[in-house]
């Protein structure tokens, strides 16, 4: 069984994605938006995390080890300037939609097991994840014109 | 030899003329005059956004005086402090009367063609090499209709740059976000009618005692006569308003939502819901229900610190009542979660059904007069005729309407709120920010960085102004602006009341309308419609206006049925206008069908916590085709809390005798003397802990700045301070003073709107013999505002090498 390698991949994303809003909530603190909106987000993550441990326990037994490499990497570090605001972000609506891959991939997984408790969490998480997407995706479309027509 | 009916700075709101529910309002004239008019103009009271009907009195080119509209709705022929005193500025000997340009770093004389011509060639240069995204506009909510129409087309179909608002997003922002998010569309759905009638007003975060001093006659009216109402206050100080609540719930600043949600919460514990109206007319109950049952009075008093046997008095209020008016102003809109909040405040009349009858109705409130125009034209961050701006055929319908390709209009995201304008502008990417008749260098949060962007080498300024304002000395071209009274126009106040008030006098000098000047730079761009004709092809008021009717046709705000002739004839009108309703309509939603439908709703709405947007698919997949939608919201901490470096929350708001940044109140001498300065109010207990007595310099400090106020005592919670914001440096630089040194950098997710409510502060005894010392934060302070007021302007009296020099005692802390 492959559900423990996926527990751990959204596990592992969720943290990456705390980090990711962590490092771009200090870097973008001059955007107050940015900052206090990825402050909240980054709540609701830890909170998935929570939820994810007691799951992470229970399937870990059954981890395969194959395949390697599952976790790719997605946000490298921030950048500098409106061109790497609109990056960063960029690069966070991806690390959020991986999570909510995860969420999709788990909650099929879930059903097939009856496992009400963890497509409970997959369900209530999900939803958050959609929101943390759909908030970068507006904001990425504000910063977008700007960043790429305006700035000189 | 001045003669006037009634002292109204001694007296604020005058006589009682008692009235009973359903009996009609009874008119008491005010009038106060410094000599014997010639003849009387027809005008409107720019001076808060209740908009009294008035006569503006003239002699000889002059205004002498001015009278209340005995036959007007809004106020029965009463006028307010301000009414009465305000018009005295446009005789102010200080008024611009020719156009500036900065030439060697000094303001200097200049005619208009250059003033213009130097405005138009930098429009051109930065298009060029930026497009207009290099062009930001940040205007008023004290233009005319006709102006900001004008200056929505010439921006958004003439320039095309999505970057274009005001100061209504400091004051009205989250009145405009709260109705779309609940009704789909901004316009109240009540009038100011309701309150004749009404068993219960609620006011929440709204001192209206102090300001809208007429409409709160209208309830001390009621209160003076027979069965009246009962009243609701939630404001943490103990305001004039606050003194006749039958009961007053003083929460802790930043916790709005949790007091709302336990209101809700003990509403639907008794039972009070009214199930059948929820069924058939709104959507997004369940959720509400889920949400707000946590908040216990008990809970509810964790958070807020309101007693749970408060809540539970005004929730018996709430739950009994059988008709409510609701008023909702700063203290909801400028704190954390504004529009969440501000639409529990919607969700009470919904789980109720008391809405859309006589006796019920929201008044979601504006700051500014004319700031319904703003987000009706188009000149803030809404679009023309409450237009959305993710539906493709409403863009398609201005397209049409102007003449001009779809894409030329800018509608990928909401246009750009201001406090974005304002760091497109620090980051440079704006270089080009055209000012109009505000005042941004007093009135933003966190001033220091203000005057930093103001100052940027790379940023041309443009201010239109009737004043060389803190904000116009730091202009690169200023336009000297006639104001009210000098040029004709309409403006529509909270309960949807369009009003017009005329040119009654020349304005001083070279000074110009602002819709001359808006109509002079269209030509001079030479902006035109797609078949190469003039883009703007009015040339006056009327002619503006009878062009914004043709926007609003078919739109809720539907001015079609009005014309100047009509708006003369003794009263102001409500919208719609139209041949359904050619007297106008004083309440809307009376048949509980609500804006919300996709193809006619002003927005598709916002995630409320986040502010993400809703797409188009997601809110078509749930259309709610009429229905009112009800959001419910969890309470959550505000971002700055006091904490053992700065211990005390600090709170501000506005003041009866005073207006926005005071330019043109301030400059009457009658509110000048009545409340020449800001105060820090503290209470007796926090007095006592820091050995400071009444009238005692006090250093307020915050992470950001400090200024130093007087001490005064009473009326507020203790480990909260306030301070009347808004008071700069023209009249007094002798000391950091403007309450907005102190405040925070950031806004509300959905409506943009920037908070004032909340901070963190210090304070400290200040001994005014002390020179002031240079080192250090103090001293720094001290030299950026003697550098902001120092330079080419006037000399503005006060002295830098002396202390805070001690002004006569205000007379007002409510």
């Amino acid at each position: 069984m492959h559900v423990g390698n996926y527990v751990g991949l959204a596990h592992g994303s969720e943290q990456r994605l705390v980090d990711a809003l962590n490092k771009v909530a200090e870097h973008h603190g001059d955007e107050p938006d940015i900052y206090e909106t990825c402050q909240l987000l980054m709540s609701w993550s830890r909170k998935h995390i929570e939820h994810l441990e007691p799951l992470v326990q229970k399937y870990g037994e059954d981890k395969n080890p194959e395949p390697d490499n599952l976790e790719t990497a997605l946000f490298h570090g921030p950048r500098q300037g409106s061109l790497a605001l609109l990056r960063d972000l960029h690069d966070v609506w991806l690390l959020t939609q991986q999570v909510h891959l995860c969420w999709t991939v788990l909650e099929q997984a879930a059903q097939a097991l009856r496992d009400n408790e963890l497509e409970r969490v997959c369900q209530q998480c999900g939803q958050e994840t959609k929101r943390q997407t759909a908030f970068f995706l507006t904001r990425i479309k504000q910063a977008a014109p700007q960043a790429l027509v305006a700035a000189l | 030899m001045t003669s006037e009916t009634r002292n109204s700075i001694n007296d604020i709101w005058g006589e009682r003329t008692p009235h009973g529910p359903g009996q009609e309002w009874p008119v008491r004239v005010d009038e106060r005059v410094s000599e014997t008019p010639e003849r009387w103009v027809r005008g409107t009271c720019v001076l808060c956004s209740n908009g009294c009907g008035l006569d503006i009195g003239v002699k000889a080119g002059k205004i002498v005086g001015v009278r209340g509209l005995a036959t007007d709705t809004t106020n029965r022929g009463r006028l307010g402090p301000k009414g009465l005193h305000g018009w005295v500025a446009n005789e102010s000997p200080d008024r611009l009367t020719k156009p500036l340009i900065r030439r060697d770093g000094q303001l200097q004389e200049a005619s208009w063609d250059e003033a213009m011509d130097l405005i138009v060639q930098k429009s051109k240069a930065i298009v060029e090499k930026q497009t207009s995204l290099g062009i930001g506009f940040y205007t008023s909510g004290q233009l005319f209709l006709e102006e900001y129409y004008t200056l929505g087309v010439l921006g958004k179909a003439g320039l095309g740059t999505p970057h274009m608002d005001g100061n209504t997003r400091l004051c009205t922002a989250t009145a405009a976000a709260a109705l779309k998010v609940s009704f789909g569309s901004d316009g109240q759905p009540g009038g100011y009618e309701d309150l004749d009638v009404t068993d219960c007003v609620l006011h929440v975060g709204h001192n209206i005692a102090s300001q809208q001093t007429v409409l709160w006659m209208r309830i001390l009216d009621r209160l003076a006569g027979p069965n009246p109402p009962k009243v609701i206050v939630i404001d943490p100080r103990r305001t004039f308003t606050a003194e006749h609540a039958t009961v007053h719930l003083a929460p802790k600043v930043g916790t709005n939502v949790a007091v709302m949600n336990g209101l809700l919460h003990l509403i639907i514990q008794a039972g009070a819901i009214d199930a059948a109206f929820l069924e058939a007319h709104t959507t997004g109950y369940d959720d509400l229900k889920k949400t707000v049952e946590k908040y216990t009075p008990e809970y509810v008093e964790q958070l807020s610190g309101v007693p749970a046997a408060e809540l539970l008095r005004a929730g018996e209020i709430l739950a009994t009542t059988r008709t409510l008016v609701s008023t909702i102003l700063q203290g909801v809109y400028q704190s954390m979660q504004a529009t969440a909040a501000a639409v529990q405040v919607n969700n009470v009349h919904l789980i109720r059904g008391l809405i859309g009858k006589p006796g019920s109705g929201i008044l979601q409130m504006n700051g500014q007069p004319t700031a319904q125009n703003t987000r009706e034209c188009g000149a803030d961050g809404d679009l023309p005729g409450f237009r959305n701006w993710g539906n493709p055929e409403h863009i398609k319908e201005l397209a049409k309407l102007w003449n001009v390709p779809v894409n030329k209009i800018p509608h990928w995201s909401p246009p750009t709120h201001a406090m974005q304008i304002w760091r497109y502008a620090e980051q440079g990417t704006i270089k080009l920010l055209w000012i109009q008749a505000t005042n941004p260098a007093v009135s933003l949060p966190e001033l220091s960085r203000i005057r930093k962007i103001l100052q940027k080498e790379d940023l041309f300024v443009v201010v239109q102004d009737a004043y060389l304002t803190e904000t116009a000395r730091y202009a690169d071209v200023v336009l000297p602006a006639a104001i009210w009274a000098e040029k004709t126009g309409t403006f529509t106040n909270v309960s949807r009341t369009v009003h017009i008030s005329c040119k009654a006098i020349d304005p001083p000098g070279e000074a110009r309308s602002d819709l001359d000047i808006f109509l002079d730079y269209a030509q001079r761009m030479d902006f035109r419609d797609q078949d190469g004709a003039p883009l703007i092809k009015w040339h006056d008021p009327e002619s503006a206006f009878e062009a914004w009717k043709e926007c609003t046709r078919g739109r809720p705000c539907d001015y079609t049925g009005l014309t100047y002739e009509k708006l003369l004839q003794g009263s102001g009108i409500p919208w719609p206008v139209n041949e359904q309703h050619p007297d106008g309509t004083q309440r809307l939603y009376t048949d509980f069908v609500f804006p919300t439908s996709a193809d006619y709703a002003e927005t598709y709405g916002h995630d409320l916590e986040t502010g993400a947007a809703v797409s188009p698919e997601e809110y078509k997949a749930n259309d709610p085709k009429g229905k009112a939608m009800i959001k419910a919201a969890e309470h959550r901490e505000p971002h700055e809390v006091p904490d053992d470096e700065y211990p005390l929350w600090l709170t501000t708001g506005r003041q009866v005798y005073h207006f926005h940044t005071r330019t043109k109140t301030g400059r009457s001498k009658a509110l000048h003397d009545a409340a020449p300065d800001a105060f820090v109010q503290l209470s007796a207990q926090d007095a006592g802990r820091y050995g400071i007595e009444e009238g005692d310099w006090v250093l307020v400090e915050s992470r950001r700045g400090l200024i130093i106020e007087r001490a005064m005592i009473g009326n507020v919670e203790p480990g909260l301070v306030f301070i009347p914001w808004h008071y700069g440096y023209w009249d007094d630089p002798s000391r950091p003073r403007a309450a907005n040194e102190l405040t925070i950098t950031e806004w509300d997710p959905v409506s943009k709107q920037p908070h004032y409510k909340y901070a963190a502060v210090k304070i400290s005894k200040y001994d005014a013999k002390a020179a002031l010392p240079q080192p250090g934060l103090l001293g720094r302070a001290v030299d950026a505002v003697q550098q902001l007021i120092s330079g080419e302007a006037e000399p503005t009296g006060g002295s830098k090498s002396q202390g805070p020099q001690p002004k006569t005692t205000q007379r007002v802390d409510g």
